[in-house]
């Protein structure tokens, strides 16, 4: 059966199988040229080697971002008391303060002092200070100060012969009393029939006062120094 | 007769050389068992061409069929976790070798 057609398939087939045997070459060749054959254990080796360092560096991540964790708290909690500090320190008038306020400015009665005089009458006590303070104070005043010095918490105003103390500090007419708040609410407070203001005005001591939109008033210059007080551990804080 | 087995398997090796796609890796157990399939089939043939009982139906359906069956039993082979490819090898391997001797007696006898 040697035909012509015996032979056209055998050539059919053997192109086929020629085709198939050409790209299986190719194929393993350039899988065998892409993946060395490298011995078994110095793979495994690389990769026990690659392992550990993975490993290690996991480890450092994990160190790392609790680090990293614990800088923002600090940071956190660096700002929280900073915060704290700046409104404390404002509370307490360590800080020098701007804002819109008055002025108000009293002097001694103008008087050219004639026998039995009782100059009592014509100077400005301690107490008008004082009660002008408080009456500042109660409309709304968050800072304060009798020329230059800082009303704080523990400020005094008193009488020290014929001069007035303030924070320890002598102080002389006229008396310029600024006041940081709202100048409105300010003005009608002082303002207030019956008020010692009004009564001082009365009386006829030269005053005068002015709304601004700008008033700086300077810090508290003195020692802060607790002999005596230290704070309750484990206190609750109040509320703010 | 042997230049037409030549050259057409030269002709098919420069085409396969030229084609530019691969087998993948993971199908290319599967082409070599059929690559196997393929060439046993071809020394059948020419074993039978040889010894005047060349059936060319046999040998294109053999052809065929055994490339299919072999790839496809590999595969099935792979899927049921036993190495049926081995089987396959060995008996292509076999026949391969069988094939050779003949067509080597074969023309020894005649030359």
């Amino acid at each position: 059966m040697r035909t012509r057609g015996a032979q056209a398939s055998i050539a059919v087939v053997c192109l086929v199988l020629g085709i198939m045997l050409a790209i299986q070459f190719k194929t393993t060749s350039t899988y065998n040229d892409q993946y060395p054959q490298e011995r078994v254990e110095v793979l495994a080796e690389k990769l026990k080697t690659a392992s550990s360092e993975r490993d290690v560096m996991a480890e450092e991540v994990l160190s790392l971002r609790s680090q990293l964790k614990n800088v923002r708290e600090n940071n956190r909690a660096m700002a929280d008391l900073q915060d704290e500090l700046q409104k404390n320190s404002q509370f307490a008038g360590l800080l020098p303060v701007k804002g819109t306020g008055i002025t108000l400015t009293i002097n001694d009665i103008p008087r050219n002092m004639q026998n039995g005089d009782n100059p009592n009458n014509f100077i400005v006590h301690d107490q008008d200070l004082l009660f002008l303070v408080n009456e500042l104070k109660a409309s709304g005043a968050e800072a304060i100060s009798i020329n230059g010095e800082r009303i704080t918490a523990m400020s005094e105003i008193r009488c020290a012969g014929t001069m007035i103390l303030v924070n320890t500090n002598r102080i002389a007419p006229p008396f310029v009393i600024k006041a940081i708040g709202n100048p409105d609410m300010l003005v009608s407070g002082m303002e207030l029939q019956g008020g010692w203001l009004a009564t001082m005005k009365l009386l006829g001591y030269p005053t005068h006062m002015q709304k601004s939109s700008e008033i700086e008033i300077n810090a508290y210059n003195g020692k802060v120094k607790f002999s005596y007080m230290t704070p309750v551990e484990h206190e609750e804080k109040a509320g703010r | 007769m042997w230049l037409v087995v030549l050259f057409s398997l030269l002709i098919g090796l420069v085409i396969g050389l030229k084609m530019p796609f691969l087998i993948p890796l993971l199908y290319a157990k599967y082409m070599s068992i059929a690559v196997l399939a393929a060439l046993d089939s071809v020394f059948g043939g020419i074993r039978g061409y040889m010894e005047d009982g060349f059936d060319n139906i046999v040998f294109i359906s053999g052809f065929i069929v055994n490339t299919l069956l072999a790839a496809g039993l590999a595969y099935l082979g792979d899927r049921l976790g036993v190495e049926l490819y081995m089987a396959a090898v060995v008996v292509f391997g076999v026949r391969i070798f069988q094939n050779l001797g003949i067509i080597r007696r074969y023309l020894l006898k005649k030359y």
